[in-house]
């Protein structure tokens, strides 16, 4: 099965009006880079919107355009997979604040250069409300539904809050409706890391050669910790020494979770922009759908007539089951048809990515009826 | 109504279409299903098993993984018309508060329940002095969920102590349904609905 790949059509877009932010500012000439895979249905029910996690992109299914890769959801996006092209039109689009082809701080700004830090800061409804004027150009009112592991989970919940009327299914994987003070002190590190690297330059550094590799590199090196379980560092790595037969007595990579680590670090700064991590960090820690909607997190669903299906990790301890259990009180609390359940998975945060067949039959099962 | 065991049936054929259900403990759906399919019933589920709440989200059934003893909680106060506990309550944690939930996010309760005082399980406590296994029960005591054994009489009583209503009651042996006459020794199983 997963020999079969979707084909896919990639496309660009520039919203016709100016996009209107959170903070008040308004986005002129917002681009949205974005994939499509399977036919869209003549009268346009069968879509399918998949909101990409903090340092994803729009290649769902199709190989990555830097590193090669196949789609970081290439298990369960295409034909006869749990999300079945065969049957829906799927789309992916990069969000803003992004940086694999959507407006963000690498895109000029209107005096040509370079956003960098003069991009506004955004929001994940900014982000948002841009994919929802996605849909209005395509002319797709009502998707089949909306679906977002991790961070796009955020974007689909946030959907359903602002957007009532914009999706028959609501599916968040690994998600919370809220950014925790540990997510954020995360976050903190990440961004310090990067700001504390000269080559950052106040943000400034497009142009310039080198961009502040070691601090993204950082930043990745401690979300990368927080993505995986503790069981499964030790079941990958225990205490193994990498190809060395005794510690070195200095600071090199001695053990194989510091050189696996260092790795992702690295390979990290190939493909994504240390500004973008700034802003797209920012904009989930700003996350709080209750606050957003006087405080009470039900109310934030009052309006909305979707089917929810939420899923957690027993071994996510980035978003876990206690947090997502809060989404379906507040479902509960209005009424709302809500599915949940929490499958158990080795692999913590990353669950969603992996090999757990629970998570393809319960993600099918919900699309499918 | 198809091919449900004769408690759930019972139950299925008395709720009323076009009202909001919860089915605690709902297994892989079968009740929900006909409500859904036959009684147009907006049916919610919970259930303990992830495998069989799969099974539920495959069918469209919208059920949220919990446990009964604890995340009934998480349900405000009369949010169902009805609130369904289908052979479980033997095994709560705490059988009368779990009682007292069901009555509060539901205006009224079915709950159906093995009767430990039975004919046969009396005589095989008086005769072999063993632990009953019976068709209906058939799994011995140390591997039993069945932690809080209950009779008609001991649950008539519970009731009487709460002020729970009853509006109307059914006994069952095997597949037939019995008389209220001699319930709590005929009678392998009841069914009550009931309400505050």
């Amino acid at each position: 099965m997963a020999t079969v790949t979707a084909s896919s059509t990639s496309s660009s877009l520039v919203l016709a009006h100016a996009l209107p932010l959170d903070s008040g500012q308004r986005l002129e000439q917002v681009t949205l880079a974005y994939e499509t895979y399977g036919e869209l249905a003549p009268d346009k029910s069968n879509a399918i919107l998949i909101f990409h996690a903090l340092t994803g992109d729009q290649h769902v299914a199709s190989p990555h355009p830097i590193t090669g890769k196949p789609g970081w959801w290439d298990r369960m996006v295409g034909p006869g997979k749990p999300i079945d092209t065969a049957r829906f039109h799927v789309i992916c689009a990069n969000f803003i604040g992004s940086c694999m082809g959507s407006t963000g701080p690498a895109s000029p700004a209107p005096d040509g250069k370079p956003w960098a830090m003069r991009f506004p800061v955004i929001t994940i409804r900014d982000m948002v409300r841009a994919q929802v004027a996605l849909l209005d150009a395509l002319g797709i009112e009502r998707l089949h539904a909306a679906v977002g592991p991790s961070m796009g989970g955020m974007l689909a919940l946030s959907l359903a809050a602002n957007y009532p009327d914009r999706a028959e299914r609501i599916l968040g994987i690994a998600t919370p409706a809220s950014m925790s003070a540990q997510n954020i002190a995360f976050h903190e590190v990440g961004r310090q890391a990067i700001m504390a690297d000269p080559a950052w330059n106040g943000g400034d550094y497009y142009g310039k050669g080198k961009g502040p590799d070691a601090g993204l590199a950082v930043a990745r090196m401690a979300a990368h910790i927080t993505y995986l379980s503790e069981a499964a560092l030790a079941e990958k790595f225990g205490r193994r020494l990498q190809d060395r037969e005794a510690k070195s007595f200095g600071f090199d990579a001695d053990f194989q979770v510091e050189s696996y680590l260092r790795y992702q670090g690295i390979t990290f700064t190939n493909r994504f922009d240390a500004n973008s991590y700034l802003y797209i960090s920012r904009a989930m820690d700003y996350f709080d759908l209750a606050e957003e909607h006087g405080g009470r997190l039900a109310d934030a669903f009052a309006r909305c007539k979707s089917r929810f299906c939420l899923i957690s990790f027993d071994t996510d301890w980035l978003y876990p089951t206690s947090e997502m259990r809060q989404i379906v009180h507040a479902l509960n609390a209005v009424a709302a048809p809500v599915s949940f359940v929490e499958l158990s998975a080795p692999y913590g945060h990353d669950s969603f990515l992996l090999d757990v067949p629970a998570l393809d039959r319960v993600i099918a099962g919900f699309l499918n009826r | 109504m198809s091919g449900l065991r004769p408690d759930l049936a019972v139950i299925a054929r008395h709720v009323p279409p076009g009202s909001r259900v919860i089915d605690v403990g709902c297994g892989e759906g079968e009740l929900m299903a006909v409500l859904r399919d036959e009684r147009h019933v907006d049916a919610r589920g919970m259930e303990i098993d992830p495998e069989a709440v799969e099974k539920c989200v495959a069918r469209g059934l919208s059920t949220v993984q919990g446990d009964a003893n604890r995340d009934l909680a998480d349900y405000p106060d009369d949010a169902f018309d009805y609130a369904i506990l289908s052979q479980t309550l033997q095994t709560a944690e705490r059988p009368d508060l779990m009682l007292d939930e069901l009555l509060r996010i539901g205006r009224k309760a079915f709950v159906s329940f093995p009767n430990f005082a039975h004919w046969r399980m009396r005589l095989s406590l008086l005769w072999r002095g063993r632990m009953p296994v019976t068709r209906h029960l058939p799994v011995s005591w140390y591997e039993t969920q069945n932690i809080h054994h209950v009779t008609v009489t001991d649950f008539l009583e519970l009731l009487r102590l709460k002020g729970v209503r009853i509006e109307k009651s059914w006994f069952f042996s095997g597949e037939r349904e019995l008389g209220a006459f001699g319930a709590n020794w005929r009678a392998e199983y009841a069914v009550y609905l009931l309400s505050r």
